[in-house]
């Protein structure tokens, strides 16, 4: 039998983290066989993270091992979103100041 | 995107640690010229209404309906499948394999959760969870018999694990009862899981 299948994505994040890896492979900058690869050695240590969970630490490393961005950079980046959403009021889209 | 919010605060928003990891990475994608915002949208929008089951519940039942078509599946699937408009963005090379009487054929990734998209949409969760992709290849039986399916002991088990190169879809049995019926009402016979190798077709009659 087929039972109702749950939502393709759970939260808005696993899509983009999904859609962000599809579109990197499609322009080339990396391979299925890399992306898999990349993918199933976060998943052989998953402990409990969640199956996109290891979809996005696979990507992260993946976009710095092909220096498509540094780690430094992505971590400041994390920041200034972080500090960017604290100064915003609720219900106004974040935005990253300039 | 309500899920990024977290209300609890009164002022300020927040976003939660995995969210800012996706915002930093997208966000610096997009300034390279790595990555359009519209294409990532189209791609969602893609997985999450237009690719699933359905696709290849129709290459299923044209193969039942069509012996030609079927011939052509099982010795070129992946120009079989495009020519239905059907095409793995990936690039990945199709096989079909085909259940008979003698041999059931089971899908499984045991490194991650390598699938065919195309004409399956994104994989279930059990397929990309540890107990199932451990088990398919230890114990297929006794999986099988977890999912409501048990097969004669004649009945031989081959089970095929997916790469990121090759891509497997499951020819399922035609169900006996179903003779002169059109490929679109065949189509509601295949299950998902039929064609992953964890179920067979429905019998006629099983459908509402």
């Amino acid at each position: 039998m087929n039972p109702p299948d749950e939502p393709v994505f759970n939260e808005p994040w696993e899509a983009q983290a999904f859609a962000m890896a599809v579109s990197l492979e499609a322009k080339g900058l990396f391979t299925w066989t890399e992306w898999a690869e990349a993918l199933g050695r976060e998943i052989k240590m998953q402990g409990t993270r969640s199956y996109y969970e290891c979809w996005l630490a696979a990507l992260e490393k993946l976009v710095e091992e092909k220096r498509l961005m540094s780690a430094d950079e992505r971590l400041a980046r994390i920041e200034a979103w972080d500090r960017a959403a604290k100064a915003t009021p609720h219900g106004k889209p974040i935005e990253l100041g300039r | 995107m309500p899920h990024d919010h977290d209300h609890d605060h009164d002022e300020g928003s927040e976003l939660s640690p995995i969210a800012l990891r996706v915002k930093a990475l997208e966000s610096l994608l997009v300034e390279k010229g790595y990555v359009e915002p519209e294409a990532l949208d189209t791609l969602i929008e893609t997985y999450e209404t237009k690719i699933g089951p359905r696709n290849g519940a129709r290459v299923v039942a044209k193969a039942w309906s069509d012996p030609k078509y079927k011939a052509w599946l099982l010795a070129d699937a992946t120009a079989a499948i495009a020519s239905l408009g059907y095409t793995g963005r990936q690039g990945e090379h199709m096989v079909t394999v085909e259940n008979t009487p003698g041999t059931h054929n089971l899908v499984v990734c045991t490194l991650c959760s390598c699938y065919p998209w195309s004409v399956l949409g994104l994989p279930p969760v059990w397929y990309k969870a540890p107990p199932y992709r451990s088990r398919a290849v230890i114990d297929p039986r006794g999986v099988l018999a977890e999912f409501g399916l048990t097969l004669p002991d004649d009945t031989a088990i081959s089970v095929w694990d997916s790469t990121a190169e090759i891509r497997y879809l499951v020819l399922p049995m035609r169900p006996q009862g179903t003779e002169g019926w059109s490929a679109e009402k065949l189509s509601q016979l295949v299950t998902r899981d039929s064609m992953i190798g964890t179920g067979i077709a429905l019998k006629p009659g099983a459908t509402s």
